[in-house]
């Protein structure tokens, strides 16, 4: 919690972008979420990405379930739509928000609570449809709002600040996404926006449902010597696959890394995600080659991070249900609602 | 405590660390000296957890030693890149340079603490910080040449500068009787000096060793002491009863005075047999114009500064209907307003060079618009017209200044016709210069360029060892704070002359570093940026003002508005201390800086460094702040100091108290502590 008010005064020498804002346009409040959580630095990235990408602030819809993670989307874009959901039902709203306005840019926020354990449902289905849309989990490992329990996805061996073993396994959000058809997987980590902020702007350019994972350290409950998700654990084991560069539409790559050793991965709207391999037996569309090397990694106690899977050609839900082109919430009672007529001829033509 | 064994231990900023030195074969290796953080503020943890580390560090010695001695016969690596050490901010410079107000400020007055006082309403303490460092608040107040303005941060944050000179006149005008608060001087120390002219210079000078006990007898010249401050500042500007009160306030304090008594001789001074000599005899010789005409015109010509005296010791009562005062620096400023206040009706400043090249204060030059002289520039005076005797008008000749490549000046006829104006007396202020025929050249001062003595730059002591030089004598016209400056440097050199020790030892600074953090959210300054303008002084009724030649021009900020103006202080002495040692690189601080000030990269060449910043650190009189390697990344904290508020939001989002808000008062050496 912080009670300084955050000057509005900015460098003179900050940038702007195509739509001549500053970074600082794109900021939301003060957080009120515990000094150094790694959330804040993921809506710091979320800023970051939306600034460079142009993104008009109003064709956002941030939305949001129940958490810390959920408390987040007060702290970004203060300019754009937001809805905060029941917990765990962020996917839902996500849905019928989507259905009846194809034209916004959805961001989902949620935490491993909301989305590994009491949305866990809402979830799966959510990636199964391939709504077109970012789910971000902001994974630390422990519920931080009731003071520091496990969550589903923190790790076997890891023990809790007080010293409490963790008995279960742990759920691996990725690689289900992966496994359910999501077309856009990644996982990452708050404490590297070289890494993050390449990604999340590649997954707002994506079209379909795009997944990331980011690890984000509870400084107040999950940081301590045994944890797993602690930034000088995660700092230690991280297992880079790839650096990425996001290369906007129409830009010319500058990277120069050696042939042979890049993977490019084209995205809907012209862009391009240029990732430089970092792992030999790395292949981004290769589904089954993606959930083993995850599995190794897990294995071998590491973390692994990067751009795990992509198919941009995917169809998403819009297209899957051929929903017309013109959004739902544009159309008048006439056209929502034709009248008996109209539905005695269709009645009628399936007889 | 002072008997606590801290053997291995040291502290930085809050916590302690262990350190084992490096034997001289390896230290090219490892550096010379192992230190690793115990990452506590607690001493007796410290002393229990270090034993543990000073074997890990001792046997990592011992692995080196071994590797050393296999690798005896084999070349080491060069290292190419050149890599930026970690800042020394325990050289009170570093921060001292982040409090720019104070910098610039020759005699480096604590500006925001004062400014702080100011806002907690303590101008009598805001008053004493100011008269500790520069002698003469409530006249500085309001003649000051304001070097501190421009350095002002908010110059580059916010547009405009602190009203600094103004808010140091609000400690003046709001203080009650400060008698008491004056230090009380040593009982004699049996040494005497004597002090020739009576400014600011040698005003500093008294004050100074007056408090160590010396002797200290002022000689001036005129019936009484202020020297320029009383003879060329106009009373509308600084009122008599503020510099009595300041002159007397030193005076006071013990110090001799022999008034109306021009020294004409060196020789005959240094019988009576001082133990020091300091000369503050000012730049007293106010340049001439040798023009066709000039003889002829004699009794209607007058030399600025000289005029400017005759009017403040009450000789000079009147000017003619119409003046034309030559000159652009601040002395024709004062010279055109009081021709109005005595009187003239039509007042013109004629100037050679370009308007904006004038060499007189931007807000003087605004005052003198002001009252609606005008200020005609690129007019180089020809002649004076004389009929019947006299004095009648005066011809220029229109210029524009060219510069060459070497971006040197020059003014170029423009050939259009001769300007001719009327007047009835002219005001030459075109310069002033040092007058030194009463110095004989055969008592051991050299003299050099300019007929100047030759005075040493860091003692202020003449090639005669026992004469000291300082304010305007020693090297030609500046400002009051310069002379105070100058005064209590040569005070500390004729301490030490007189003691027999090396002049060249000067005292250091005092400095303290204190956090202001209160509680978990509570700050002991206020950290909320006023988006406020500069406030205006508010003027005197002008129809008034231009009748009466005392009356003050200038009223100076009222209570609610200094406390306003006080708030737009950005507080840049508290500093933003970093302790690496503390830091989990979460990036909060990143995040949270309004002006992006902080950054963690890898290390690299500084040019290279301040390029790959958030936002490249391209003003290069700023410093940057390097941290240690830090131990998770192996990155280093880079912090720009430029922009920086000073809002304490880093340390505020900090979760492990690395970042903390600390006090920095710098405090210049002076003779008395």
């Amino acid at each position: 919690m912080t009670y300084i008010v955050k000057p509005k005064n900015h460098h003179p020498l900050l940038e702007k972008n195509e739509l001549g804002l500053t970074r600082r346009d794109y900021e939301g409040a003060v957080s009120t979420l515990c000094a150094g959580c790694g959330h804040d630095s993921i809506s710091s990235a979320i800023v970051e990405a939306c600034f460079q990408l142009s993104i008009e602030s109003y064709k956002v819809a941030k939305l949001s379930g129940i958490g810390c993670s959920s408390k987040a989307p007060a702290y970004f874009l203060n300019q754009s739509h937001g809805f905060n959901s029941v917990h765990g039902r962020m996917p839902s709203i996500a849905t019928g928000a989507a259905m009846a306005n194809h034209e916004l840019l959805y961001l989902g926020i949620s935490g491993d609570g909301d989305s590994a354990s009491i949305g866990i449902g809402q979830f799966i289905h959510c990636a199964r449809r391939q709504l077109n849309m970012t789910y971000i989990v902001e994974n630390n490992g422990t519920y931080g709002l009731t003071k520091g329990q496990f969550s589903a996805t923190n790790d076997l061996e890891s023990k809790s600040k007080y010293g409490d073993d963790n008995l279960f396994p742990s759920i691996d959000l990725p690689s289900m996404a992966i496994q359910l058809g999501a077309s856009f997987v990644a996982r990452s980590f708050s404490g590297d926006k070289e890494q993050l902020v390449p990604l999340l702007k590649a997954a707002l350019s994506h079209k379909g449902f795009s997944f990331l994972d980011i690890i984000s350290p509870c400084v107040t409950f999950n940081n301590h010597n045994t944890s797993t998700k602690s930034y000088d654990y995660i700092r230690e084991h991280n297992d880079a696959l790839s650096r990425p560069d996001f290369v906007p539409s129409g830009k010319e790559i500058l990277t120069d890394y050696p042939k042979g050793s890049t993977v490019d991965v084209p995205l809907h709207d012209g862009s391009l995600l240029s990732l430089e391999k970092i792992s030999e037996n790395y292949d981004p569309a290769d589904k089954i080659k993606a959930i083993q090397n995850i599995q190794e990694s897990q294995r071998d106690g590491k973390v692994l991070t990067g751009l795990l899977y992509a198919d941009p050609e995917a169809k998403d839900l819009k297209e899957i249900l051929n929903v017309s082109d013109k959004p739902l919430n544009e159309m008048d009672l006439n056209d929502l609602c034709p009248g008996s007529e109209k539905l005695k001829d269709i009645n009628s033509g399936l007889k | 405590m002072s008997n606590a064994d801290t053997r291995y231990l040291f502290k930085r900023y809050n916590t302690w660390w262990v350190k084992v030195a490096v034997p001289k074969t390896l230290r090219e290796e490892l550096g010379y000296d192992l230190r690793r953080s115990l990452q506590t503020h607690d001493l007796d943890k410290a002393q229990e957890l270090r034993w543990q580390v000073v074997e890990q560090l001792k046997a990592k010695i011992d692995q080196a030693k071994s590797q050393e001695s296999l690798n005896l016969f084999s070349v080491p690596e060069q290292t190419v890149t050149q890599h930026v050490p970690p800042t020394d901010t325990a050289n009170p410079q570093y921060y001292h340079k982040v409090v720019e107000c104070q910098h610039a400020c020759p005699a480096h007055t604590p500006v925001p603490e004062y400014i702080r006082q100011i806002s907690q309403g303590n101008y009598n303490e805001a008053y004493m910080l100011n008269w500790e460092s520069n002698v003469f608040p409530g006249i500085l107040g309001r003649t000051c040449d304001r070097p501190c303005e421009p350095a002002c941060r908010r110059t580059r944050t916010h547009e405009k500068a602190v009203a600094i000179c103004r808010l140091k006149r609000v400690t003046y005008d709001h203080k009650d009787d400060i008698s008491n608060l004056l230090p009380t001087p040593e009982i004699s120390n049996g040494k005497t000096v004597g002090l020739i002219g009576g400014g600011p210079a040698s005003l500093t000078v008294a004050r100074d060793l007056v408090m160590m006990g010396y002797q200290c007898t002022l000689f001036e010249r005129d019936p009484q002491a202020g020297g320029l401050m009383r003879t060329n500042i106009p009373s509308f500007r600084l009122p008599e009863e503020v510099l009595n009160e300041e002159v007397d306030q030193v005076l006071n304090l013990g110090i001799e005075t022999v008034f109306n008594s021009e020294i004409k001789s060196m020789k005959e001074f240094l019988e009576k047999d001082f133990d020091a000599v300091f000369v503050g005899t000012g730049a007293p010789k106010g340049r001439d114009i040798n023009i066709e005409g000039r003889e002829a015109a004699d009794k209607n010509i007058h030399i600025g500064i000289d005029w400017l005296t005759s009017i403040a010791f009450e000789h000079t009562k009147s000017v003619g209907k119409k003046v034309i005062v030559l000159g652009g620096g601040n002395t024709a400023m004062d010279c055109c307003r009081t021709a109005i206040r005595l009187g003239a009706e039509e007042v013109k400043v004629a100037v050679r060079s370009p308007f904006d090249q004038m060499k007189a204060s931007e807000w003087e030059i605004e005052d003198a618009l002001g009252e609606g002289i005008p200020i005609l520039d690129n007019h180089v005076p020809k002649r004076f017209l004389i009929k019947d005797e006299k004095l009648v008008g005066m011809e220029f000749e229109k210029v524009e200044a060219v510069f060459d490549e070497e971006g040197k000046r020059s003014l170029v006829p423009t050939g259009e016709d001769p300007i001719i104006l009327e007047c009835d007396d002219v005001l030459v202020a075109i310069g002033q210069d040092n007058a030194f025929e009463w110095i004989e050249r055969d008592i051991g001062i050299e003299f050099g360029e300019w007929d100047m003595p030759i005075v040493d730059k860091v003692t202020f002591q003449s090639s005669n060892e026992k004469i000291f030089f300082g304010g305007d004598a020693a090297w030609g016209p500046e400002n009051i704070i310069w002379a105070a400056a100058h005064g209590h440097q040569a005070a500390i050199s004729i301490d030490k002359f007189c003691k027999s020790l090396d002049l060249y030892d000067r005292p250091e600074p005092t400095t303290t570093l204190i956090s202001q953090k209160m509680g978990v959210h509570e700050w002991s300054y206020n950290n909320d940026i006023s988006q406020a303008k500069r406030f205006l002084v508010p003027h005197a009724d002008q129809k008034n003002a231009l009748k009466d030649l005392k009356m003050e021009v200038e009223l100076g900020f009222d209570e609610i508005t200094a406390l306003e103006e006080a708030e737009r202080c950005l507080n840049c002495d508290i500093q933003t201390v970093f302790s690496e040692d503390l830091c989990i690189e979460c990036d909060a601080c990143v995040d949270i800086c309004p002006t992006d000030c902080i950054s963690f990269v890898h290390n690299d060449s500084e040019e290279n460094l301040r390029n790959k910043l958030r936002i490249p650190a391209i003003n290069l009189n700023q410093q940057i702040l390097v941290s240690e390697e830090l131990e998770q990344t192996s990155r280093v904290m880079v912090k720009d100091e430029d922009v920086c508020l000073h809002c304490g939001l880093c340390a505020e989002r900090c979760p492990t108290g690395a970042w903390d808000m600390q006090n920095f008062l710098y405090q210049e050496a002076k003779v008395y502590s």
